[in-house]
């Protein structure tokens, strides 16, 4: 991504920021400003829990370049609890450990990195949802 | 008079931890570079994922403090981050989690550096701040993955970790300031240039002149300026740079082995740097009860101590489980070879 | 709406074809076509091509295709619609010539992957995912298609060795093909023991990349009839499409865009599915043939790799598809593969597929996807006698 590519969208990628359709209702990640469920204009910020589930997963054995150093890593459809889908790796898990249906959290990582020099591209992962603390 | 404390009543209301999952054993640290010799200062370090640093580990420490505080990220006047492995020379770490976890805009955001100490020195700046009234919250992270050159004793304990605290007024604490002392002193026990990897360190000189005349004289002080002896606090724990250190620091000042035990952590996860006795005092927050006092020091090279009293207040039972508890992380354990280790913390050249 | 015709046909075989350049490929293949047609000057020319500009540094292909071509002076364009722009190419002639436009067009389909290292081509194929929140993610092409498989495998409870079929008839049928890129059987074992690239798809789930380029020159239909040559006639063409990225989709395992465009091209030919003697569909892996085959209505949703299973996908099955390899082994250079699907759909129609030909076939359908299912395109060629 180059610099206002990754700044535009990184607070979404941060947060996990999304929007609502004032008109349906529908909860919309990536943010896109009409609603692909009605068609309505929907600018209205939202913020996701970050939890959800695999909804299909596979893991990458041939990297794009940028992303050799985590493969090979486990990419996944994932179900917010909220309702869309989104694209995102999983981390913190083996890939034998996946499974479609698995309960998933929102993590934040470093997502690629071009060189030594360049900048640090931060967003979003999904990682098995940790136990909370005993009661 | 040393005794530091604002005219305000300031505590702790919210705090979080993080450490990575990954362990190498110090085994393996002897396996490659020193076969047949037993040096190992610590069983196991925590070390970072390849796809973590001290911007992505603090960011899931302040959530968790932001959960046991339940106040809304938008109130915190101060985001500051204490390390000595901030990803970026130039780019501010603390910008990156006020964004992450919804502190921007309004909000005084600042990356702190003191060795080992940068996170008590976040922290004790943040006392300050909400102290004075100029903002009723602020967030200190102290959160390192310590870096060490192959083949040298760090390499045993240079470990990855943290956690961070939410100060705020007293009536909201789960653990009340009761005073701090800080100590700090020219001193060439530890320092790392620009452009350089690895730290260089005094070896032996790193013990009597830094680390114990700094921890020692920072923990008397307040003790004394606050009227206190060992027998005074539940709990006391010490920046943990080895298995060593912390103990004898505790025997000098006369604590006893149960006292520390808590939080110490040196065994299982390394030394965490700024993050090593922020680490430890959540891990007593953890198992202390209300009425607890708890002594804290920390130690930075350089060097420095900053020295807290904390007093437990109720409200911390009700906040303890609002995230997952110190041990969680530290419990939760992978461990890795040392070629995956190279791999993981970037040891390997790959251009 | 008039009338439109296929009069001409030409392709270079899909290769690496290191000593020819972008540009002269698809001069190849025009040149080849217009031969084919008896026609010296088509009025227009569409080159479909997606990658150009990211490994040969090359854009304005219309102007540089119709000069080097020695068709200096006409109206010419670059169409994109990422692995489908060949199809796209076709269906801009196909409205220019039906429209009125002009009388005779040429539609080109041109790639040139080796012009650039494998991960600048994989880099570059990536783009026709979502490159904000598909592509930052390290998914690869391969990878989002993985996804698919992963969850049809999961709903309909199909193995990975399941899939065999597709890859397994588009060797066999690419064997025979002399323009194939990929001219050896592979067996069962072959299939099941192939390295995986992303999980759940193997190397031979996916498609070849390589060089090529087809081209087809229309014209109306009572242009074709006075020139006396074979005629296939373009009786249906449609075009819809879906989201780009898969997880925009409330149903990723129904390719919505290959159902309407289907549906549509299938009306404008007064045609049912069922009347489709057979299918180049877009096989760029194994579970895009499958998702293909049920959204067209070929199969019921679920089916598409039982019908495989049942041999009926082969030449002697109802539903004959990839009859010279497909894209799955005649190769996949994208933007071109559009092209050579309805080329070979041509070869079939006129008698001309050599050992592949299939037996009295009558009406045949194309249909090539851009991106993962975002922009689907379909023609119906029928065999006027």
């Amino acid at each position: 991504m180059s610099i206002p590519m990754y700044w535009r969208t990184s607070h979404q990628r941060l947060a996990l920021t999304g929007e609502v359709c004032p008109t349906c209702e529908a909860k919309l990640f990536p943010p896109r400003d009409i609603c692909p469920h009605c068609n309505s204009p929907a600018k209205t910020r939202f913020d996701f829990c970050g939890r959800g589930t695999v909804y299909s997963y596979s893991l990458v054995n041939v990297a794009p370049r940028g992303f050799e150093r985590c493969a090979p890593y486990v990419v996944a459809l994932v179900a917010l609890e909220e309702g869309p889908l989104l694209t995102a790796q999983l981390t913190e898990t083996d890939p034998q450990d996946v499974f479609i249906g698995m309960p998933v959290e929102m993590v934040t990582r470093r997502m690629r990195e071009g060189s030594e020099q360049g900048l640090i591209e931060y967003g979003y992962k999904f990682r098995p949802c940790m136990e909370r603390a005993e009661a | 008079m040393p005794l530091m404390k604002p005219t305000m009543d300031v505590g702790i209301i919210g705090y979080g931890a993080y450490v990575p999952r990954y362990r190498l054993p110090a085994s393996e640290v002897s396996r490659v570079w020193h076969p047949g010799g037993d040096r190992a200062p610590v069983e196991q370090k925590a070390v970072a994922g390849p796809d973590e640093d001290t911007v992505t580990m603090s960011i899931e420490a302040a959530r968790n403090a932001l959960a046991r505080a339940e106040i809304a990220p938008a109130r915190l006047g101060a985001v500051w981050v204490g390390s000595e492995s901030h990803p970026y020379a130039v780019k501010p770490t603390s910008a990156i989690v006020a964004e992450a976890i919804g502190a921007t805009p309004h909000v005084l955001a600042g990356d702190w550096q003191f060795a080992c100490k940068a996170g008590t020195e976040a922290l004790q700046a943040a006392l300050a701040l909400v102290g004075s009234g100029m903002t009723p919250y602020a967030l200190a992270i102290g959160m390192d993955t310590a870096q060490s050159r192959p083949g040298d004793v760090l390499e045993y304990t240079a470990a990855a970790g943290g956690a961070a605290y939410i100060v705020g007024p007293g009536d909201e604490a789960v653990a009340l300031l009761q005073g701090s002392v800080s100590f700090a002193t020219e001193n060439p026990d530890f320092w790392r240039r620009p452009q350089q990897n690895y730290p260089e360190h005094g070896g032996r000189f790193t013990g009597e002149p830094s680390y114990f005349r700094h921890t020692l004289a920072a923990a008397t002080e307040l003790m004394e300026a606050l009227g206190r002896t060992p027998q005074d606090y539940a709990y006391a724990v010490f920046h943990q740079p080895n298995r060593r250190f912390p103990r004898e620091a505790a025997v000098r000042l006369g604590f006893s082995a149960e006292q520390i035990k808590a939080g110490l952590l040196v065994d299982r996860i390394g030394n965490a740097y700024a993050g090593s006795s922020m680490l430890g005092l959540g891990a007593l927050l953890d198992v202390a009860n209300p009425g607890d006092r708890v002594l804290h020091v920390s130690y930075g090279s350089g060097a420095g101590s900053d020295a807290f009293e904390w007093l437990v207040t109720d409200g911390l039972h009700e906040r303890r489980h609002r995230a997952p508890l110190t041990s969680y992380y530290v419990n939760r354990v992978q461990e890795i070879d040392y070629a995956t280790y190279a791999r993981y913390r970037n040891k390997l050249q790959m251009e | 709406m008039r009338d439109v015709a296929i009069i001409g046909i030409g392709q270079t075989p899909v290769s690496e074809h290191w000593d020819i350049s972008l540009c002269d490929l698809a001069v190849q293949a025009v040149k080849a076509a217009l031969l084919d047609a008896g026609i010296e000057r088509p009025e227009m020319l569409f080159v479909g091509n997606m990658l150009s500009a990211a490994l040969s540094r090359q854009q304005n292909l219309g102007a540089l295709v119709a000069d080097h071509a020695g068709l200096r002076g006409i109206e010419a364009y670059k169409v994109e619609t990422a692995c489908g722009s060949g199809a796209a190419a076709v269906r801009m002639a196909y409205m220019a010539v039906a429209g009125g436009a002009c009388d005779v067009a040429v539609a080109c389909g041109v790639e040139k992957m080796t012009d650039g290292t494998p991960e600048e081509a994989t880099a570059a194929l990536a783009e026709a995912a979502d490159a904000l929140y598909e592509a930052t993610h390290g998914l690869s092409f391969v990878a989002i298609n993985a996804l698919l498989m992963q969850r049809y495998m999961f709903e309909y409870g199909y193995r990975h060795e399941d899939f065999g079929p597709f890859s397994i008839n588009a060797h066999e049928n690419a064997s025979t093909n002399p323009n194939a890129m990929f001219r050896r059987p592979i067996t069962r074992e072959q299939f099941v023991r192939s390295r995986p690239i992303a999980d759940p798809i193997t190397l031979l789930d996916s498609s070849g990349i390589g060089d090529g380029s087809a081209a087809v020159v229309i014209a109306t239909g009572e242009l074709a009839t006075r020139l006396g040559r074979p005629v296939v006639r373009i009786a249906g063409s449609a075009g819809a499409t879906d989201s780009v990225a898969v997880h925009d989709r409330r149903e990723p395992l129904f390719f919505s865009a290959a159902h309407t465009s289907s549906q549509r091209a299938l009306a404008q030919a007064g045609v049912t599915a069922a009347d489709i003697d057979f299918a180049e569909l877009h096989d760029a892996f194994s579970i895009t043939a499958a998702l293909s085959l049920e959204a067209c209505g070929f199969a019921p949703r679920g089916k598409g790799v039982a019908l495989a299973l049942g041999g009926e996908i082969s030449r002697q099955g109802r539903l004959p598809i990839s009859t010279l390899g497909g894209l799955k082994a005649r190769g996949h250079p994208v933007g071109a593969s559009g092209v050579y699907q309805v080329v070979e759909a041509v070869q079939q129609l006129r008698g001309q597929a050599g050992s592949n030909q299939l037996p009295g076939c009558r009406l045949g359908m194309t249909q090539s996807i851009g991106g993962s299912g975002a922009n689907i395109i379909t023609h119906i060629l029928e065999r006027i006698s």
